[in-house]
């Protein structure tokens, strides 16, 4: 043993001496620590019930990066600055491949952010997610739709509210071009058709689209497909493809997929911009819209986070330069159901400190706090329409607060992730590149797992 | 420029500490291995002192001694193997014989997955091109590059322009190339070099990603031009190193270069040749990174590593992408096997 | 050696003139063959390069809508992208210097460990009797292919579980924070760079002249004595060689850093930085371009410092018997 300990000492010294230096370092650095006493000023009201973990730290992994990061960090400042709770956030872009390997490595941040339900529902097999507490759970009730909460529901438990929202069923187009040309936005599929028809007799490719997106390629195809199932077959029949309740390729599916085929494997209609139907799977999808500034194509389906991909200056409003329209009914009697994607906030621990964090994000305060700083959508109902300035956002945050509207999560995130974020994504790109709908629904089908 | 010097104290006291660690620890090792053994041969000495003096026969030096400088000398690298690589192999494949979750004994079924699935079998095949051209190519174009640039006037200048690929990371040389292979529709201003060439020689431009097996082909393109490097570095040193008498030797004889080349150089830099191609050949049965940003697998681009890593990650079946990391291990039987001939015949020699 | 070869030359010359003077104008032809195709080649390697390089000094509507080579028929000149990769504060843009200090922290130790560690271990696996050392060095060697993500669980369990046999604790969890978990990455670079060091440093070691060997130890030096006065020197080449090569690999790697560092500014060095700006922002080509010319810079120097001093000490190594 005395061997054992020769390098792994050293590192251990080094580390205590480093610990050392390091507390050091903080002492001198003037930490303005005046946290204790603001909590009771007027400002700190809101946050009385989650007092009393002063000093505490919560750390949380997610896949927000880079501005929204910032964003996120800001809109908790206050909480903490009150409540003592000191909130450590990381976002990774390899978020989903990364919490497997800490978790697993017994080095599980205390809360992600969890887009999958997926995932979640992985993660609660594996015995590794703690139930949210009581009071999350209330709150969370309170807050949000049953519609939103069931995708965090595992046998029974609950496992975290939403936090961000967004809304996927969403058409682009030119406000500007549109009024110009004189044509009209579609509340029908056949509406819908009609237009794509009319512009491209005027030699303008309608649509454009575009799949590449790194390591996530075929996600946007993957969109399109479920917005036409849910049009065509309803909510019940989307929930038993999801749940492989009916086979993934079920005679319905086929259609639905031949369906947006009219479409997006149409060479009069796409890609706008770009080239032919092959183009789709090169063009990342942060590139995909943005010919519809300069013209060269009118219509692109795209969730509401697409406001920022606009190149700058562009102006995202209904009398702008570009907008959304509300992806139209297919069948009547299906209606057109919002399909949409959010995170869940989900815990590794039961701490009281993180507990009461949770609760904070399943919030009105949170979700108002967040909306201020702007870009922002929350299916959270006490979320104030007067804190979203963004106009997309608007119009999103209305849809997910109506109660009249149906709303299903993102079909490919919640099955498994070898379906959902693997073969599903890959057959699209196939069949994107000209393979046939029934093979690449077989082989989607055949690599499910039993 | 707002930067704060402060705020980076800890780290550069911490690689102070790594470095003070780092001083303590090898020169522990090598003192104690000093100072020891000469303790002990004090010791040895004052007995065999004593012996002669008292008439008794005097002890045998003992064996084991050589043993245990052996044990000493390799003891940081094998503790440190044993918790980095070995545990974890073993860990690896006990999870190929498991399920996704690894939760439960499947047998031998993520094996008969990985040969029953088109799309893995054809993960497989892509694999098997990558480990014949990439060495093969990589080697020939160093090996090449370093004999023309063997005493040209500009060496130095000409070995970093082929060494600079080496010093990009494999993301960022896969995005490099992504570039190049940029496609924009007919009738557009190509960004892509390719596709301009393409044009300008009165072509249409191409989705160079798109079709296989071309694509692969364009993938293994990168790894050369990254690898050429290392393999030139080596092969270059290798062959500075011949003996100066054996070459102006051979130049007294009138062998031309392309004798001396075959008959003298390629004799001599044998074992940094064998270095280079075994080191390329792992290297790209391991290959990841370029194929994740390029294609994302997409395409049938995908190979073993690619594959891999979706399956235990990102997809959780960490039992299917265990099965892939094993079979990794058997592909790299044959090296193996050569290794240990070429060890052997070294011994003998 | 560069002034000897002219000297003989001409002797030659003068024994047979007319041989020497073929053998001249061939050797002209030859070199000059030579140069046209080192000249393709590394004009094939640098183009790529090149036009990444040209591109980080275009505006960021000029990198997305025409090639690079445009730029030389209507430049257009900017420094903006390297001011914002490397100064700009806000998290959206680079922060870059602050990740640089991060690479070096990490990379300088992450280099000297195996090094030494590594030859030592090929000097025993080499020169020192013992039985089964053949194996040893078959297995070490084998475990080259071991892929470094099956490795990242068990390794980080090693470091936040410790290693408990049977519920007695052998080591605690580290429990490391801020710029301490430097350690753990380098003693992840360490684990991961043994197997091919160990092959490289064994193939050189093991080249050096047996009588060397044989007359240091028949003068009673011991195997450490031999090792530091005898075998260290000779092998810098290759201990250059070997730095060089895991010096890039440690500043390029991104999985292990992602792992064990974590992607906060206290500890994450440039390459998961520069992935994160590559991947909110997919098209962002001008971070892109001038954060990857940042992150060159430092190999590039390190490579161009070493490159005469091992390819010299190389030449001193080859003397043998």
């Amino acid at each position: 043993m005395a061997v054992f300990a020769r390098p792994r000492q050293a590192f251990a010294i080094a580390g205590v001496l480093g610990l050392a230096l390091s507390a050091t370092a903080c002492g001198t650095g003037g930490d303005n620590d005046n946290n204790s006493s603001k909590a009771g000023s007027a400002e700190c009201a809101p946050y009385e019930k989650y007092q009393g973990h002063d000093g505490k730290k919560v750390t949380i992994y997610s896949s927000i990066r880079d501005i929204e990061a910032d964003r996120l960090e800001q809109s908790w400042e206050q909480f903490s600055g009150c409540t003592g709770i000191e909130i450590d956030h990381e976002g990774s872009g390899e978020f989903e491949a990364q919490l497997g390997v800490r978790v697993d490595g017994g080095n599980a941040p205390d809360i992600a952010f969890i887009p999958q339900p997926g995932l979640l529902q992985r993660f609660v097999d594996s015995g590794k997610l703690k139930p949210a507490g009581a009071e999350t759970k209330a709150m969370a009730e309170q807050n949000y739709p049953a519609d939103w909460l069931k995708y965090s529901t595992v046998n029974g438990q609950f496992y975290g509210a939403p936090l961000g929202s967004n809304v996927k069923s969403f058409v682009w187009y030119s406000p500007e071009t549109f009024r110009e040309k004189g044509w009209t936005v579609p509340t029908t599929w056949d509406e819908l058709i009609t237009l794509s028809d009319k512009i491209a007799a005027t030699g303008i490719k309608p649509w454009c689209a575009g799949i590449e997106s790194g390591d996530a390629t075929g996600w946007p195809a993957t969109d399109w497909i479920e917005d036409v199932l849910l049009r065509t077959q309803g909510p019940e029949v989307y929930d038993q493809w999801t749940t492989h309740g009916i086979p993934f390729n079920d005679p319905k599916v086929a259609d639905a997929l031949d369906r947006a085929g009219t479409i997006l494997k149409n060479e009069k209609y796409v890609n706008g911009g770009f080239g032919g139907v092959k183009s789709i799977a090169t063009t990342s999808f942060q590139e995909a819209g943005v010919p519809i500034t300069t013209g060269k194509c009118a219509l692109h389906r795209q969730a509401s986070f697409y406001a920022n991909q606009w190149p700058e200056g562009t102006k995202v409003a209904e009398d702008g330069d570009v907008f959304a329209f509300y992806f139209p009914a297919i069948d009547p009697a299906k209606g057109k159901p919002v399909l949409g994607g959010g995170e869940f906030v989900a815990a590794f621990a039961d701490r009281p400190e993180v507990q009461a964090v949770q609760t904070y994000l399943a919030s009105g305060e949170h979700a108002n706090s967040r909306a201020k700083i702007g870009d922002w959508v929350s299916a959270n109902n006490k979320l104030d329409l007067a804190n979203v300035a963004n106009p997309i956002d608007k119009l999103s945050v209305q849809i997910l607060q109506d109660k009249s509207s149906v709303f299903r999560f993102d079909g490919s995130d919640l099955m498994p992730a070898a379906v959902g974020a693997g073969t599903f994504w890959k057959g699209m790109v196939d069949w994107v590149n000209g393979k046939d709908t029934a093979s690449v629904l077989q082989g989607i089908e055949s690599s499910w797992p039993k | 420029m707002n930067f704060d010097f402060a705020d980076e104290s800890p780290k550069l006291m911490m690689l102070l500490w790594g470095l003070v660690a780092f001083v303590a620890v090898v020169g522990g090792l090598l003192l104690l291995l000093d100072v020891v053994p000469s303790w002990f041969a004090r010791r040895r000495e004052a007995q065999l002192v004593a012996a002669s003096a008292s008439g008794a026969p005097p002890p045998r030096r003992t064996r084991p001694r050589e043993g245990l400088f052996a044990l000493f000398f390799l003891l940081p690298a094998t503790l440190l193997l044993l918790v980095g690589l070995v545990v974890p192999a073993i860990r690896t494949t006990l999870l190929s014989f498991m399920d996704g979750g690894s939760q439960n004994w499947v047998g031998l079924a993520n094996y008969r997955w990985m040969f029953a699935d088109d799309a893995i079998v054809r993960v497989l095949l892509n694999t098997l091109v990558w480990v014949l051209l990439v060495p093969l190519v990589a080697t020939s174009v160093g090996l090449l590059y370093a004999v023309m640039v063997d005493r040209a006037r500009f060496e130095a200048l000409a070995k970093s322009l082929i060494f600079m690929p080496m010093a990009i990371s494999f993301v960022g040389a896969s995005i490099i190339w992504k570039f190049v292979y940029a496609f924009r529709g007919d009738g557009q201003e190509q960004i892509g070099l390719l596709n301009q060439i393409m044009v300008s020689l009165g072509g249409e431009p191409r989705q160079w990603l798109l079709d296989s097996p071309l694509n692969t082909l364009l993938l293994i393109v990168i790894m050369v031009w990254i690898q050429a490097g290392f393999a030139m570095v080596v092969l270059s040193a290798a062959i500075k190193a011949i003996p100066a008498d054996i070459v102006e030797a051979a130049r007294l004889d009138g062998v031309s270069p392309w004798q001396m080349f075959w008959q003298i150089t390629l004799p001599s830099i044998r074992p940094a040749l064998i270095v280079v191609v075994v080191t390329l050949s792992i290297a790209t049965l391991k290959v990841f990174d370029i194929v994740r940003t390029a294609t994302n697998g997409n395409y049938d681009t995908s190979v073993i590593a690619n594959e891999m890593y979706n399956q235990a990650f990102r997809y959780g079946q960490n039992g299917q992408g265990s099965a892939l990391a094993v079979f990794l291990f058997v592909l790299v039987i044959p090296i193996v096997i050569y290794q240990i001939r070429n060890l052997r015949q070294q011994r003998e020699g | 050696m560069t002034t000897s070869t002219p000297t003989l030359a001409t002797g030659t010359q003068q024994v047979d003139e007319r041989r020497g003077t073929a053998r001249r104008v061939r050797k002209r032809l030859n070199t000059r063959v030579a140069t046209m195709i080192s000249i393709v080649i590394a004009l094939l390697w640098t183009i790529p390069t090149f036009g990444l390089f040209i591109s980080s000094f275009r505006p960021e509507d000029q990198i997305k809508t025409t090639g690079w080579w445009t730029f030389f028929s209507d430049p257009q000149f900017t420094l903006d992208n390297y001011q914002e990769v490397l100064f700009g504060r806000s998290s959206s843009s680079g922060q870059l210097a602050s990740y640089f200090i991060n690479s070096l922290a990490i990379t300088i130790p992450s280099v000297l460990f195996p090094l030494a560690f590594a030859a030592l271990a090929a000097y025993a696996l080499a020169w020192i009797n013992f039985r089964g050392r053949d194996w040893v060095y078959i297995a070490i060697f084998a475990m080259q292919i071991v892929p470094l993500q099956m490795a990242l669980v068990p390794l980080l369990s090693f470091f936040s579980n410790g290693v408990s046999l049977g519920g007695v604790t052998l080591m605690p969890a580290w429990d490391l924070d801020g710029a301490q978990k430097f350690a753990q990455v380098w003693f992840a670079h360490t684990c991961f760079a043994l197997p091919f060091a160990v092959f490289l440093l064994h193939n050189f070691i093991s080249q050096l002249p047996k009588d060397l060997m044989e007359a240091a130890r028949v003068d009673g030096a011991t195997h450490p004595k031999i090792f530091r006065t005898i075998v260290l020197p000779l092998i810098t080449p290759a201990l250059a060689a070997f730095g060089i090569f895991q010096f890039l690999w440690v500043w390029n790697d991104l999985l292990v850093a992602l792992i064990f560092a974590g992607g906060g500014d206290e500890t994450a060095p440039l390459t998961v930085r520069l992935a994160e700006l590559a991947g909110t922002r997919g098209n962002e080509w001008q971070r892109l371009t001038a954060g990857a010319f940042v992150s060159i810079v430092v190999p590039l120097l390190v490579f161009l410092s070493l490159q005469r001093y091992f390819v010299r000490g190389l030449l001193a190594g080859s003397v043998k018997g």
